[in-house]
């Protein structure tokens, strides 16, 4: 071992402060490098093409940024928060939507606390409904209130069950539905207007409105019952079609037989009457002739037709020597 | 070389400066929304500061409480309440509220959860007073549309009660309830802005109760439907039967007087024609009437003075 090379203790620690010192001069700049890079990453921001920027120095609102890349004092001096001013927000009351899309599917969660209410005839229903909305004031929405959700969602409840109160059940489950959806719009709109909260309602819109399930078999039932009501009735107009129109058909085609017989009767009246009065024109040329002629015809035509004739002499006071020419074969 | 190092000899003793100020509490920053109260050994120093940006303060001895200026919310518990007519609700109901005096908010209140408690007793006890006073149908219905309003055609299914007129609806209960609120407000430095009813809704017993009437009314209403479908079939099944008999009848009537005409009309031609000479009349028709009388079943018997016979006697003519 070489012992006249190694360094003393003492030239050990004299090495080392020099190199300790040499590397302090760095320190200030290592410092400087450091601060300008945290700098940087809080001097840029982007604000995306459906924002705006809301803008605080040291807390105070100054300005509103539009879309793109810009720059803002670093350090925590200058504050920026990007608001989604195009998008469409939706809030969902009596019900959620699990998994959007072709076959939505819907939370069977509990959510009767929120949807069933009571309506102005003092029943109950079951309503559903949504409100769309947008931000229209950044600044507001920040500054004016706390919770602007929160205030959406409470004040949409509370204009939904007044204006359900003020309606029947029929209105609601049908005939008024579009009513009430305008009507809430502008009463949501006024109130949150009044608070300040900044934002738009786009829409409400009732979507599935029922009786509680319990009563729904009896609304089910009147349903039923007005179709029932409403088949009787054409069951019945369909039998009067039936029986009427065949019975008028018969009725006509009476008058058109007697309307016939009518003019058979009279007809052949004037046809018996004109061969009458022809043969009376004949019979008046030659009376006694005609008279005759006419009587041995008929006589010629009848008798031969006749089973028996007997014969009798005009004196014979009685009838028993009878000569009977017409029996055959000479029985007796 | 000499340069650079001086400016970042600045820089540093600048950013230095900056954060230690911060630090001991020389400068504060009070942001949109907020507002500030300075106290001095746990004093309270000073009005209340509400305008957004960097403010100066003593540093170490003066501290910086923050309150908001922004409009808060309170919502409490649903409450059980009876209405005038004795019907028992859960009535729940939320409220805005804001800041308006930092300093008795502080030194009243302290701080906001203790706020939200007196706000609770404030609230529910001014609904409470409100809602017992008035009946139900005072608190559920806001006007008297629903009496005004004909349904289309259908008829109405609606209970007696709910068919009350009424003078004080449900935005006039809330605005009740927030004058009786509002009072007792300012002393913690609180102004109760907005106070409105979320929910109401019945009790379990009670609602069962409703479910029932609602099921009977439906009921009832069912069973108008279908005797009215069976009194009009009846109806219309009547008046087949009437028309039937109308339409027989008639066509009967024309028939026998059109047939009556034609009889007599006959007669009339045959009388015209025949009166002309009853005798040939009586002669011809007799004459037909041997046609038709003498057949294969008849036994003549004649004299031998007959017209047709007498020849038999004799070849003259006995007159």
């Amino acid at each position: 071992m070489d012992l006249e090379n190694v360094p003393s203790p003492a030239e050990i620690i004299d090495v080392g402060k020099k190199k300790i010192m040499d590397f302090s001069k760095w320190i200030p700049v290592a410092i400087v490098v450091l601060l300008i890079l945290s700098g940087l990453r809080s001097l840029i921001y982007s604000i995306g093409p459906d924002e705006v920027g809301v803008i605080q120095r040291f807390g105070k609102f100054i300005g509103l940024s539009s879309p793109g890349l810009h720059a803002k004092i670093p350090f925590g001096i200058d504050k920026v928060t990007p608001i989604k001013v195009e998008k469409v927000f939706k809030e969902e009351y009596g019900f959620k939507t699990v998994e959007p899309g072709i076959k939505t599917r819907y939370s069977s969660g509990n959510y009767k606390d929120e949807s069933l209410m009571l309506t102005g005839d003092l029943n109950i229903l079951d309503v559903r409904w949504i409100v769309q909305f947008k931000i229209k004031d950044p600044v507001k929405l920040l500054f004016a209130t706390r919770r602007p959700e929160d205030n959406i969602h409470d004040i949409s409840e509370v204009v939904m069950r007044r204006l359900v109160g003020d309606y029947s059940v029929d209105e609601v489950l049908t005939t008024k539905r579009e009513e009430i959806d305008d009507l809430a719009q502008q009463e949501i709109q006024r109130i949150l207007d009044s608070y300040n909260v900044g934002v738009h309602i786009v829409t409400v819109k009732l979507l599935d409105v029922n009786p509680p399930e319990k009563v729904k078999p009896a609304f089910n039932e009147v349903n039923e019952a007005k179709q029932e009501k409403e088949k009787m009735i054409n069951q019945a107009w369909e039998a009067y079609n039936k029986v009427i129109p065949k019975a008028k058909g018969t009725a006509e085609k009476t008058i058109r037989e007697s309307e016939g017989y009518a003019t058979d009767k009279i007809n052949r009246a004037k046809g018996e009457s004109a061969r009458f009065l022809a043969t009376l024109e004949e019979y008046k040329k030659a009376p006694e002739i005609t008279k005759k002629r006419l009587y041995l015809e008929t006589m010629m035509q009848v008798l031969p037709n006749a089973k028996a004739k007997y014969i009798i002499d005009s004196q014979q006071k009685t009838i028993l020597p009878l000569l009977d020419i017409n029996k055959q074969g000479g029985q007796e | 070389m000499k340069g650079l190092r001086l400016t970042i000899v600045i820089f540093t003793a600048l950013f230095v400066i900056v954060i230690a100020s911060f630090t001991i509490g020389l400068v504060y920053i009070i942001n949109e929304g907020q507002q500030v109260v300075i106290t001095q050994f746990g004093k309270p120093v000073g009005n209340p500061i509400t305008s957004a940006g960097l403010h100066f303060k003593q540093p170490l001895i003066q501290e910086a409480h923050y309150f908001e200026k922004r409009l808060l919310d309170w919502d409490g518990d649903p409450n059980q309440i009876p209405t005038k007519d004795k019907k028992y609700i859960w009535v729940d109901t939320t409220a805005r509220w804001k800041i308006i005096d930092a300093l008795k908010f502080l030194q009243s209140v302290g701080n906001e959860m203790s706020a939200q408690g007196r706000l609770d007793d404030i609230i529910n006890s001014a609904t409470r007073d409100v809602v017992t006073s008035h009946l139900l149908v005072e608190a559920v219905r806001d006007s008297n549309r629903i009496l005004e309003s004909k349904p289309d055609g259908e008829d109405v299914i609606v209970t007696e009660e709910a068919l009350e007129r009424i003078d004080v609806g449900r935005k006039m209960l809330e605005g009740g309830i927030l004058e009786k609120a509002k009072v007792l407000a300012p002393q913690y430095g609180i102004d109760i802005v907005d106070v409105r009813i979320k929910r109401i809704n019945y009790v379990e017993d009670v609602r069962n109760k409703v479910y029932d009437r609602m099921i009977a009314e439906r009921k009832r209403a069912a069973e108008k439907y279908r005797s009215e479908g069976q009194g009009k079939s009846a109806e219309i099944e009547g008046q087949v039967a009437k028309e039937l008999k109308a339409i027989t009848s008639e066509a009967y009537r024309q028939a026998q007087i059109i047939t009556g005409k034609a009889d007599a009309e006959a007669i009339g031609v045959y009388a015209a024609a025949y009166s002309q000479n009853p005798d040939f009349y009586s002669f011809m028709k007799t004459l037909e009437t041997y046609k038709y009388t003498i057949d294969g079943k008849s036994t003549v018997i004649l004299t031998t003075d007959s017209d047709y016979y007498k020849y038999l006697k004799s070849l003259e003519v006995v007159k």
